[in-house]
């Protein structure tokens, strides 16, 4: 008996954390379409609703009822298993990212690493959809995806180093709290926009969306899919840009923490600042889409291997020398 | 603890039926899949014991690197029809003996390991890794694996260096007459060097990069 309680409620806790992630990736969605039309002078979804806001509900209606067709050729249980795992490690990863001091499904000590750990399982979904599919093109997406992830994890690995050297602690409260008096993206302004462009390429937006690049690949590792598999994908993909913004939020931008440590804003739920600053992340990221045209694959590459990696452990070193030189390395 | 009793054996079971399917599996890349199942439930095992670091820094390095391009080469190398016949074909039977032996000399290594492990508390002891609740699994490491082992941890960097440019190095083939793009040069262009205005005479023409 005690033990189902204790179970029902985890899960209350988790629907409670679960409903509105997944509510929300609805409403970016149609934000991500507005804000794209506006910058090329449309409309975009304004019809289902006030302002078209239902209208990813509408979407979603249409793919829950579209048939699914598996290919005859393909491998039956990887190609269902692969928008399922995309979308599972989309959403788990968001067990740990504190909303305020107390307000964390899972406040573990090593959270950044899991974080981290996740996003980087989050190339099985694909190659297993492209590989699974049986055909040209997805194949190609799906190669072309996880070089591109795999290659992009590394920068935003030694990234997250700096940002713990400068905390002591693998704790994602614990980085939220360091930045206290500063956030990190002042002294740490450089590695805020590798970062940023990073994630761009880790979650396969524009202008690095090369594995959906519908110009040549058709739409690259979901070619194959349709009706509520589809929609697995995409929902898996834009739960992982939000969280891709919620870390950098984390990170760079001081999480819960309001701007002003005043008054009358320290009463201001430290949620609210955290959705706050996602939405700015993300209105950043609907911005590129629409701005910046499409990285041409060899250039991509280049760009993280290349600039990004040696540039962030330059950083690394830097950050290293001058929190040691100066005697203010985080004592545990 | 029943619950934790519960999650080991769970862990442990999945760990063992997905290391045996590695090898039993006919589709190599199934095999693969087999692989990385083998590692997410080995590194759930590290989180039980309480080593949560090592149990992250498997899945990130094994699971998010290392697999993948397991699975690249296994893809890439289309061996994904051949089926994995191995045990049926008569080649098999003159590279058994040679497995046996190996598989004989790791077994003996491991019960080497667990046994030192068990009759030498000592041994234990006399790391300094404490496995207090104060002070978490991360901070622990650090604390000896720059300072006690050091020179260990360096020499296992440098071969890992080693290896990587060894890799480069075989691979590395400079090919004649391949032309590729200098970002630099193509930066540095001015004006004066790519365009150039001429006087064209009427029904003449002009000779453009002879």
């Amino acid at each position: 008996m005690e033990y189902l309680n204790i179970i029902f409620q985890e899960v209350y806790k988790i629907l409670f954390l679960l409903v509105p992630v997944l509510v929300s990736v609805a409403m970016i969605v149609w934000l991500d379409r507005r804000v794209w039309a506006f910058v090329q002078k449309r409309q975009g979804p304004n019809v289902v609703g006030p302002f078209g806001l239902l209208q990813s509900l509408a979407d979603a209606l249409k793919y829950i009822f579209k048939e699914i067709i598996i290919p005859a050729s393909s491998n039956k249980v990887i190609f269902i298993l692969a928008p399922i795992i995309t979308m599972t490690l989309a959403l788990i990863a968001w067990a740990v990212i504190p909303f305020s001091e107390n307000q964390v499904l899972a406040n573990i000590n090593v959270g950044i690493l899991y974080i981290f750990a996740v996003s980087s399982l989050g190339v099985y979904g694909i190659i297993m959809g492209g590989w699974a599919s049986n055909s040209k093109y997805p194949f190609l997406g799906s190669i072309r995806s996880a070089a591109q992830m795999v290659s992009y994890e590394v920068s935003i690995g030694i990234i997250i180093i700096n940002v713990l050297l400068c905390v002591g602690s693998l704790n994602l409260n614990d980085i939220v709290i360091a930045q206290q008096n500063m956030w990190f993206i002042i002294p740490l302004f450089p590695m805020f926009v590798i970062f940023f462009i990073s994630a761009l390429a880790e979650t396969n937006r524009p202008p690095f969306d090369l594995p959906e690049a519908e110009a040549e690949l058709v739409a690259g590792y979901q070619t194959e899919y349709s009706g509520m598999m589809y929609a697995m994908f995409w929902l898996g993909e834009y739960a992982n840009i939000l969280l891709m913004c919620a870390l950098g939020s984390i990170l760079f931008l001081g999480g819960w923490l309001s701007p002003i440590d005043l008054y009358p804003f320290n009463l201001i739920p430290g949620a609210f600042w955290l959705i706050l600053k996602i939405l700015l992340l993300f209105f950043l990221f609907a911005l590129v889409k629409a701005i910046v045209p499409r990285y041409r694959y060899d250039q991509l590459m280049r760009l993280g291997w290349k600039i990004f990696l040696p540039l962030s452990l330059t950083y690394v070193v830097l950050t290293a020398s001058y929190l040691f030189y100066f005697n203010l390395l985080p004592k545990i | 603890m029943i619950a934790h009793s519960i999650f080991f054996y769970f862990f442990s079971i999945v760990a063992i039926i997905s290391a045996i399917m590695v090898t039993a599996s006919k589709n190599t890349v199934h095999s693969v899949f087999f692989l990385i199942l083998d590692f997410i439930s080995i590194s759930c095992l590290f989180i039980m014991i309480g080593a949560e670091f090592l149990g992250m820094i498997m899945l990130i390095v094994y699971v998010g690197a290392v697999a993948v391009l397991f699975l690249f080469v296994v893809m890439m190398l289309n061996v994904a029809q051949q089926k994995n016949q191995w045990f049926l074909s008569k080649s098999s039977s003159r590279h058994i003996p040679i497995g046996l032996i190996i598989s004989a000399i790791i077994f003996f290594e491991l019960i080497i390991v667990v046994g030192g492990w068990k009759y030498k508390p000592d041994l234990v002891s006399l790391s300094s890794i404490g496995s207090t609740n104060e002070i978490s699994n991360t901070h622990s490491l650090g604390q000896v694996l720059y300072t006690e082992y050091i020179h260990i941890f360096q020499i296992s960097g440098m071969i890992l260096l080693i290896a990587m440019i060894g890799a480069i190095v075989l691979t590395y083939r400079q090919r004649e007459g391949v032309k590729t793009q200098s970002y630099v040069k193509q930066i540095s262009r001015e004006r004066s060097e790519g365009v150039e205005v001429l006087e064209v005479q009427s029904n003449k023409g002009v000779k453009i990069d002879d």
